[in-house]
């Protein structure tokens, strides 16, 4: 293999793992960093920089970073990152003065943001902060989104949400036109806007045609319209036993809810087996909390209607089956229909993607599958000054993916307005902290701890199910939160390797506790992963490679384990083996 | 500094055929100055034992005082230690392989406590091949006290400080095979592929079984003009045959020409393979054996590897015809066979 080019900011970013799995790329261990050190207000700047939302973000974020988190690979579960940045976001002080202003001169460049979500909002604050003049329109009476109309108050207390949106729209240059619907974008093309973004989501849930559907409707509801009604107050109460269908998290806000609105006894219903709902996991745990069953391999026949009046729904029970490539079918068992007595039923089957408002001689075209054709780099559409973001570019996803949709659309559209090759993109920035504080001693905290991932406290159940708007759970505490940045293996800190002064004495081979490091012939990459002291069969990790050293052989050292406690700069007698910290910060219209 | 290595190791850490990983064979973590080349002769040895699938329990572990005597905290944490007098590890090692013959004995001793103040002792258990592994962790200077020249310090070599060795040094290695040792090993620490070897052979051997491990100490001796240095012993070391070590039970499979090969049985059914090149000597037997240790003195390289081999030489034990059930597991009457069976001895001795 040839040498590892660790001057490449790639291969770094990649081996923070959580940091790298972030479409935000949220610098992850920087702020767990700060949290341990009670810098709360850092981190969450931190945070705002990246994700804009940190208090929502550290409630419902869909968390990619966790699954991909180091730990996981050593320990049984990977550290709570969602929850410290929610402690960030709970124990920070007044941020108002640290946040960022909007030239009181524009630089007379106007653009239109339809759809007032998590995408729309990241592009206001991107580009208002260098002087763009923003017109965001959104049917709704408020700003938010999915974030205010389908995640419930009891995850998502609204004034946290107010407050995370008012520091984007108080920082000036920013219109809002709420309960204002763009019928046609027509008219906002005929208009003087240099670029147009689209960030409306994907509104439309799917419906259940099956029979019994049509009589049935009064008390048949479509999931995602029955949670905004309840966030208006349309909706106050719902039956008391109620059938929520579908396996995602919607389906979990749905029955949750329900349980708060009147439901008694209420399940979920899912076709796939259960473990292979597309819910978060944490999510199916808490409707389970809350005396949910999930009833899995069942799929929906008819709604049973008695007398005009829905009485419950007849299911079918199926079982997985798959084919050689994994596919999965689902395959009727034979058995009889299953009948499940209800008095309502909420569908959060999924969620489709609706544009009625752009017409086909607008010049934006569409896929087959009804989707805006896009240049996934630049977000931008078949018409040139027409970007899209969040759930309206690509389907449903989440609000961190929307989030750095945002980051991108505003880099796109500045340099449109600027008259730049949109594919000419800035570049991250990347800074180097050498560790080293005395001989052997660090300015980051390299100690390992055994703790397990800590429990984040809840209300107790009673309270929070008689009342919606309370929040199920408290945050970590200030010591909790400690005990779990500690959890944290500072995968940010760098072990960089010099060959040049290594002098082959094997200590850190020695004393690495997971047998990273390793001194060898050098070989090509498969071989090399063969012959390591313990083989390097997860091929997304990194093997990093010295250049040739005096006795022929090279140090090669596998990325995946590795605990970052500095054990062997620790043991290495001539620094051949520095502790760096990298830091590395995506690119965004305006560098904060 | 970190006072405790991280809990966790690699998940997919191989296990042995006692089902132990490396971890079991650890100790606690190292105080010695960064890049010791004890450390690494501590790892060769939990390599060892973990590869040999030996349970730490069966091991017991001994050193005198000195860096080198230090490094049984570093390895086997679940083993029998003794860490005794400077100078003294083959008084206790003898007294307790006296007691227990079923234990593995490991004698851990550096160029000070064997080479000087232990000088005498070492000469004895070696007359006496005593079964046990004895290594001399050699840095050639005295690193607890700052470095002076030690007894293994080769005249004429250059420490830290520049001045160079005034007096001739004791080559233990020749030694050993003088006072009658039938296992006797060269390795540097720098060199696992054949140190791990050595060390699994010498634990299949039955009776002395000495090794030598040049062990550059980083802090005071390893100057480029130091013969005891990382690189001076890079640049010099010659190896004596290439080899396999063949434990009892493990299939035979090497990757040298089998025609040269001398396969040497040690006494639990082990097998050393030399490969056999040009011009090298035999080294199984004595008198060639020291003749390419001068040799190679006198061409200013280290012979390392096997130096000299008789796995057939007769062990402390067999040659007292002593008893084979260790003292413990004897009852009180075997132990204090009473007045009359004195008086038979007595008389047989009149």
């Amino acid at each position: 293999m040839k040498p590892t080019d660790i001057k490449n900011p790639h291969y770094f970013h990649k081996v923070i793992d959580c940091q790298y799995a972030c479409p935000a790329h949220t610098p992850v261990a920087e702020y767990i960093r700060l949290i341990l050190h009670k810098h709360y207000t850092e981190a969450y700047m931190i945070n705002w920089v990246s994700n804009v939302f940190p208090g929502v973000l550290g409630r419902v974020c869909d968390r990619p970073c966790e699954p991909a988190c180091r730990r996981t690979r050593v320990d049984e579960e990977p550290v709570a990152i969602c929850r410290l940045k929610r402690v960030a976001a709970d124990n920070r002080d007044d941020v108002l003065g640290l946040l960022p202003k909007a030239p009181a001169q524009t630089n007379g460049k106007k653009i239109a943001l339809i759809g007032a979500g998590p995408a729309s909002l990241t592009v206001a604050r991107d580009l208002s902060i260098l002087g763009y003049e923003i017109e965001i329109f959104d049917d709704q009476t408020k700003l938010g989104g999915f974030m205010r109309s389908q995640v419930p108050s009891f995850r998502l207390p609204e004034e946290i949400l107010n407050t995370e949106i008012g520091y984007i729209t108080n920082l000036g240059n920013i219109t809002t036109r709420t309960s204002h619907y763009v019928s046609d974008i027509r008219d906002l093309l005929a208009q003087d806007y240099d670029a147009v973004f689209v960030g409306c989501g994907a509104p439309r849930g799917r419906d259940l045609d099956l029979p019994g559907r049509a009589a049935g409707d009064k008390t048949i509801h479509v999931g995602i319209e029955w949670l905004a009604g309840v966030v208006w107050g349309h909706v106050e109460k719902i039956g008391k036993k109620v059938l929520v269908l579908g396996g995602g998290n919607t389906a979990m806000d749905c029955c949750r809810t329900a349980r708060r609105l009147g439901g008694e006894d209420v399940k979920v219903i899912v076709r796939s087996p259960r473990a292979e709902m597309k819910a978060s996991e944490w999510e199916i745990e808490d409707a389970v909390k809350e005396d949910i069953p999930i009833i899995e391999n069942h799929t929906p026949r008819e709604f049973v209607i008695e007398d005009g009046r829905l009485v419950g729904m007849l299911f079918d029970k199926v079982q997985p089956v798959y084919d050689e490539n994994g596919r999965r079918r689902l395959e009727p068992t034979g058995e009889e229909p299953v009948f499940f007595a209800c008095d309502e039923v909420l569908l959060a089957i999924g969620q489709q993607n609706a544009f009625p408002f752009i017409d086909e001689n607008s010049g934006i075209e569409f896929t087959e599958r009804g989707l805006p054709v896009l240049d996934p780099v630049t977000l931008q559409s078949t018409v040139e000054r027409v970007f899209f973001g969040g759930d309206a570019a690509f389907g449903p996803a989440n609000i961190i993916i929307a989030v750095e949709h945002g980051h991108q659309a505003a880099i796109s559209i500045d340099l449109l307005c600027r008259g730049k090759n949109l594919h000419d993109r800035p570049h991250p920035q990347v800074k180097l902290a050498g560790q080293k504080l005395g001989f052997h001693d660090w300015i980051y905290d390299s100690h390992v701890t055994e703790d397990d991932r800590q429990q984040v406290p809840t209300v107790a159940k009673a309270k929070t199910l008689r009342d919606r708007l309370v929040e199920v759970e408290l945050g970590f505490s200030q010591p909790t939160s400690k005990t779990e940045a500690k959890r944290c293996l500072n995968c940010d800190v760098q072990t960089v390797f010099d060959y040049t002064l290594c002098i082959e004495c094997d200590a850190c081979a020695d004393i690495c506790p997971t047998n990273c490091i390793n001194f060898i012939e050098n070989d090509e990459e498969a071989v090399l992963r063969e012959q390591l002291i313990v083989p390097a069969r997860n091929q997304s990790q990194d093997l990093y490679v010295s250049d040739t050293l005096p006795t022929g052989r090279v140090m090669v050292k596998d990325e995946n384990v590795c605990l970052h406690c500095g054990m062997c700069a620790e043991r290495c007698p001539t620094s051949a083996w520095e502790m760096i910290k990298f830091f590395y910060k995506s690119a965004q219209a305006s560098q904060l | 500094m970190s006072y405790n290595r991280p809990a966790f190791r690699h998940p997919e850490a191989q296990k042995n055929d006692i089902g132990y990983t490396r971890k079991q064979y650890e100790g606690g973590i190292s105080t010695l100055c960064a890049g010791c080349g004890h450390d690494s002769i501590v790892s060769a040895i939990i390599t060892s034992f973990f590869e040999m699938s030996i349970p730490p329990h069966h091991v017991v572990k001994l050193s005198g005082i000195g860096c080198s005597s230090k490094t049984p905290a570093y390895f086997l944490g679940r083993s029998h230690g003794f860490n005794s007098v400077h100078g003294r590890m083959p008084s206790v090692a003898s007294g307790a392989n006296m007691a227990n013959r079923e234990l593995i004995y490991l004698g851990v001793s550096g160029d000070g406590d064997t080479a000087s103040i232990g000088l005498g002792q070492f000469a004895h258990v070696v007359r006496r091949n005593l079964n046990m592994i004895y290594i001399v962790m050699n840095n050639g200077c005295y690193g607890l006290t700052k470095g002076q020249d030690s007894a293994t310090a080769d005249k004429g070599s250059k420490t830290r400080k520049g001045a160079p060795v005034s007096f001739e040094s004791i080559d233990l290695c020749e030694l050993a095979i003088q006072l009658g040792a039938g296992f006797v090993a060269r390795g540097f620490s720098g060199d696992k592929k054949q140190l791990v070897p050595l060390i699994k052979a010498a634990i299949s051997h039955r009776g002395f079984a000495f090794i030598d491990v040049i062990s550059p100490c980083v802090t005071f001796n390893n100057a480029p003009t130091s013969t005891k240095s990382y690189s001076w012993v890079r640049d010099h070391m010659e190896v004596t045959n290439t080899f396999d070590f063949i434990p009892l039970r493990q299939e035979i499979t090497t990757e040298y020409p089998d025609n040269t090969a001398v396969p040497v049985t040690l006494h639990d059914g082990s097998i050393i393979k030399l490969f056999k090149q040009e011009e090298q000597h035999i080294v199984t037997d004595r008198k060639d054996a020291i003749a390419a240790i001068e040799e190679a003195r006198y061409n200013e390289l280290l012979l390392t590897g096997f130096l000299y081999l008789n796995p057939d030489s007769e062990e402390f034990h067999d040659i007292n015809k002593t008893v084979a059930t260790p003292l413990n597991q004897l009852d009180e009457k075997t132990l204090c066979p009473g007045n009359k069976a004195l008086a038979a001895l007595n008389e047989s001795l009149r």
